[in-house]
């Protein structure tokens, strides 16, 4: 799986909206993800389809739906790639004051 | 998670080896001990036989049992964590090893499932198995590890 499908599938407003969206709620089947979001379900369709080639989004059947799953091993990758083992928890903590003072929202 | 009232995760990663040599990492004690984050199971991996994870000091991680076994192809392990009473209490989760071949090497699926919703099992959980998945993928590829237990101090 190369790093390079990897950022291209995240360097899309959409496809992060979807993998949130997953985030939240993991399992979701094509029409679930449609629902209140401002996308066709085309688009919807196509954008998964790059994350799932990047391996961001995994799948499973389930009688005749298909379920999403958010895939974050890639991810975890590219973080250990630049990110030291020591580093780890000063950088959570940056993150957790970040989250307080802006109010947790980061799209 | 779900709304069937399960919680799951799917992890997929492709590792560049054999599906033999996958099998034989994720079942020889030896062998889990190098990627598992300071872990490693005792099982002889033989339907119905017991599965444990035990932490380099011998306390139990988990423990459970081989529901399935069909090598190199699938492993499901009925598991329930040991470690902390929290999840314990949420009871047994199901665990399930999928390797296919993918072009000169394996996609490895790992399924963890809990009867539950919002499980905190699955939750936790979620966060380990990418880095157990990202060491196995680097020790098989390369023979280094991404996060070494040892130097962490852990």
């Amino acid at each position: 799986m190369s790093d390079d499908r990897v950022f291209r599938a995240l360097a899309d407003g959409n496809r992060r909206q979807l993998l949130d969206r997953l985030h939240r709620r993991n399992a979701q089947t094509l029409g679930e993800l449609c629902k209140g979001i401002e996308m066709t379900r085309q688009a919807v369709t196509k954008h998964l389809g790059i994350l799932e080639q990047a391996n961001l989004v995994s799948t499973q059947r389930q009688g005749r739906e298909k379920l999403h799953f958010i895939n974050p091993v890639p991810i975890n990758a590219i973080a250990e790639r630049w990110i030291g083992k020591f580093e780890r928890p000063q950088l959570r903590a940056l993150s957790q004051l970040k989250d307080m003072l802006e109010g947790e929202k980061h799209e | 998670m779900s709304e069937s009232g399960t919680s799951k995760f799917v992890y997929v990663t492709y590792i560049r080896t054999t599906p033999e040599k996958l099998w034989a990492a994720l079942t020889q004690p030896e062998f889990t001990r190098q990627y598992w984050l300071g872990a490693h199971v005792e099982c002889d991996f033989k339907t119905g036989s017991p599965w444990k994870l035990v932490f380099d000091d011998g306390r139990l991680a988990d423990s459970g049992e081989i529901l399935e076994s069909d090598p190199p192809r699938r492993l499901v392990i009925k598991w329930l964590n040991e470690w902390s009473p929290e999840f314990k209490a949420e009871g047994y989760s199901r665990c399930t090893m999928l390797l296919e071949p993918a072009n000169g090497a394996v996609k490895l699926t790992v399924e963890h499932a809990i009867d539950k919703p919002e499980a905190k099992l699955i939750g936790a959980v979620s966060g380990g198995w990418p880095a157990i998945l990202s060491n196995l993928k680097s020790l098989l590829e390369t023979g280094g590890l991404a996060i070494d237990p040892r130097k962490s101090g852990k």
